[in-house]
């Protein structure tokens, strides 16, 4: 590209592009700047799929196979998701008697759920998972002449066995979440509930953990999906065959034909399609629990980059925010 | 239990201490108030006047001292169940507004209303609504019934938060600062409402404010805190306008 050199004490000039035929590069540039970002990005995640499926293909990947047991994995879902709807379920009733103990001043609930949060979180899940599922028979048994009856109640179930450890280690995570959620709303809510004459569990139920769900709900979902990922590691158990979920099917299915890889990509495209429905799930409820924190509603959108014009081009401006308009002045009305 | 029908004080406190740590900031404060009667509290911020209206609904526990309303005697010491029992009594029959309105932002405004007959007292839903609505048209919103705080203003969400107290029928209302959170051009729709409260309703009310044009016209009494005491006290004609005290005048002569 040629630059115009100036005549004086080596000043240089900008050059004057105007002046210039477009080079390929440059056309290239102005096309591309025409194309939206999410068309962009579509085309990327098409690219993405398409080198991986050269790649399989050049690896032999045996698709009929797969095409033939895919149903067999998908049978797993259901006891994935009960797996981990149960769990979650225990969790949040334990996260939240947790949070609460956290919060009050009576010693033996600080002392227990302090014991419990700090147990649970510190030591691995797996671990968690085998002591409740073989060491509490043990106990069970060397406790039997005390308590009759303890060692059949403490002989449970792999499936069982599983919820109770995902929902104790979760549950202990979610403690920490819940206290700050329940923290996060500000002291004059508890005095305006008191003043009105509440008691504690009533300003707990009717004014704070309503708007502290709307500050839980989303790591909860987070934790959510963890769990849905983390409920593989019950299939270390062992399970009932008519009990398995998604990676022990998947597990069988590809030991018995020599296909590991074909099994356990379909293990991953059922969970990885399981966690995507459910963030889209959890977006939406997000934008329900929004009502009453959210004035205008054109105020939800974020502002966008302008793209820049073809005329313009990169240049001081083209990266101003657009501020949608209708979130002006608050109309009386 | 009919606070004052013999002439016995809706709110009675006496010899009120409140130290935070080693900051003592009430030092002893007698005060009555009767019924239908409007006591507006002014001093210098940090003077104990919000402290005092805390310790009468025992938002804040008193250090020492007697606070009695509608004959339900409270003194400080340990929380049993039983006093927890009589605060909660107290509290019923005391409305208090706060500076920063505290309006439950997940309820809108009739919700917020009709919150505490509801769940604190047990009132039908069906029952509580048109009591709801007619409580927001006294203090002018009938229209925003169904709004959440956030679209309100400030002043219309401190008026949601009166009517909000009143819907318990308390025996006093406490206005805490009701309007030093506004913006000057909301003061006004906020005092019209307490004025009628007053003047119409004969409302019991302690007010703790600095807008002595609103205390001149509705208050029957005036008292001027200074560091946790009363130092000066009388009808709004006299304090106004020839105080005694000379850190009551300096104080009057700073925001007049």
């Amino acid at each position: 590209m040629r630059v115009n050199q100036g005549t004086g004490a080596g000043v240089a000039r900008p050059p004057d592009l105007a002046q210039e035929r477009p080079g390929l590069r440059e056309r290239l540039e102005l096309a591309s700047l025409a194309v939206p970002f999410r068309v962009k990005l579509a085309l990327v995640w098409l690219g993405i799929f398409v080198v991986l499926g050269l790649l399989f293909a050049l690896a032999g990947f045996d698709t009929a196979w797969m095409r033939e047991e895919w149903l067999f994995v998908l049978k797993g879902l259901p006891w994935t998701v009960i797996i981990s709807a149960a769990s979650i379920g225990l969790a949040i009733v334990l996260a939240l008697f947790g949070a609460l103990a956290r919060l009050s001043r009576n010693p033996v609930a600080y002392g227990v759920s302090g014991f419990y949060v700090s147990f649970f979180r510190g030591t691995p899940l797996i671990v968690q998972l085998f002591l409740i599922y073989l060491g509490l028979p043990q106990i069970g048994a060397n406790l039997e002449r005390y308590v009759p009856g303890i060692h059949e109640a403490l002989l449970l179930d792999p499936l069982t066995a599983g919820i109770l450890g995902l929902g104790l280690n979760y549950g202990a995570y979610m403690t920490e979440i819940f206290r700050a959620g329940i923290q996060s709303i500000g002291h004059g809510q508890l005095e305006a509930a008191y003043a009105l004459g509440m008691t504690y569990r009533q300003a707990m139920r009717r004014v704070i953990l309503p708007q502290a769900v709307r500050v839980i709900i989303p790591p909860t979902g987070n934790e959510f999906i963890a769990m849905l990922k983390d409920s593989a590691l019950v299939s270390l158990l062992g399970t009932v065959v008519s009990q398995m979920e998604i990676f022990r099917r998947a597990q069988l299915v590809g030991r018995a034909d020599f296909r590991p890889f074909e099994a356990f990509i379909l293990a991953a495209a059922v969970y990885w399609g399981l966690t995507t429905a459910f963030q889209f799930f959890q977006g939406r409820l997000e934008r329900r629990l929004s009502k009453g924190y959210v004035r205008e509603y054109g105020a939800e959108r974020r502002p966008r980059f302008l793209p820049a014009s073809a005329a313009g081009g990169i240049g001081p401006g083209a990266l101003e925010v657009e501020v949608p308009t209708e979130a002006g002045p608050r109309q009386e009305r | 239990m009919e606070g004052s029908a013999d002439g016995r004080p809706v709110i009675r406190v006496e010899g009120l201490r409140k130290s935070f740590g080693h900051l003592e900031v009430l030092r002893g404060i007698d005060l009555e108030v009767h019924r239908g009667e409007v006591v507006v509290i002014f001093g210098r911020s940090g003077s104990g006047k919000s402290t005092l209206l805390r310790c009468i609904n025992f938002l804040e526990e008193p250090t020492a001292g007697v606070v009695e309303v509608d004959g339900i005697r409270l003194e400080p010491g340990h929380r049993t169940s039983n006093k927890k029992e009589l605060i909660r009594q107290v509290r019923i029959r005391t409305g208090m507004v706060f500076q920063q309105f505290n309006l439950f932002p997940h309820m809108t405004a009739l919700e917020n209303v009709i919150e505490g007959p509801v769940t604190v007292k047990g009132m039908r839903r069906e029952d509580a609504i048109p009591m709801g609505m007619e409580l927001l048209a006294r203090v002018g919103l009938a229209d925003k019934a169904h709004e959440y705080p956030i679209r309100l203003s400030g002043g219309q969400q401190q008026r949601v938060a009166i009517a909000r107290a009143l819907a318990m029928e308390p025996k006093a209302m406490l206005f805490d600062e009701p309007t030093s959170a506004l913006d000057p051009e909301l003061i006004g729709e906020v005092l019209a409402v307490m004025r009628s409260l007053a003047t119409d309703l004969h409302m019991t009310m302690i007010v703790v404010t600095h807008e002595m044009g609103f205390a001149r016209e509705v208050a029957h009494r005036m008292c001027f805190f200074h560091e946790g005491r009363i130092v000066e006290e009388g009808p709004p004609s006299e304090i106004l306008a020839n105080p005694r005290d000379p850190r009551t005048r300096r104080f009057l002569d700073a925001v007049l």
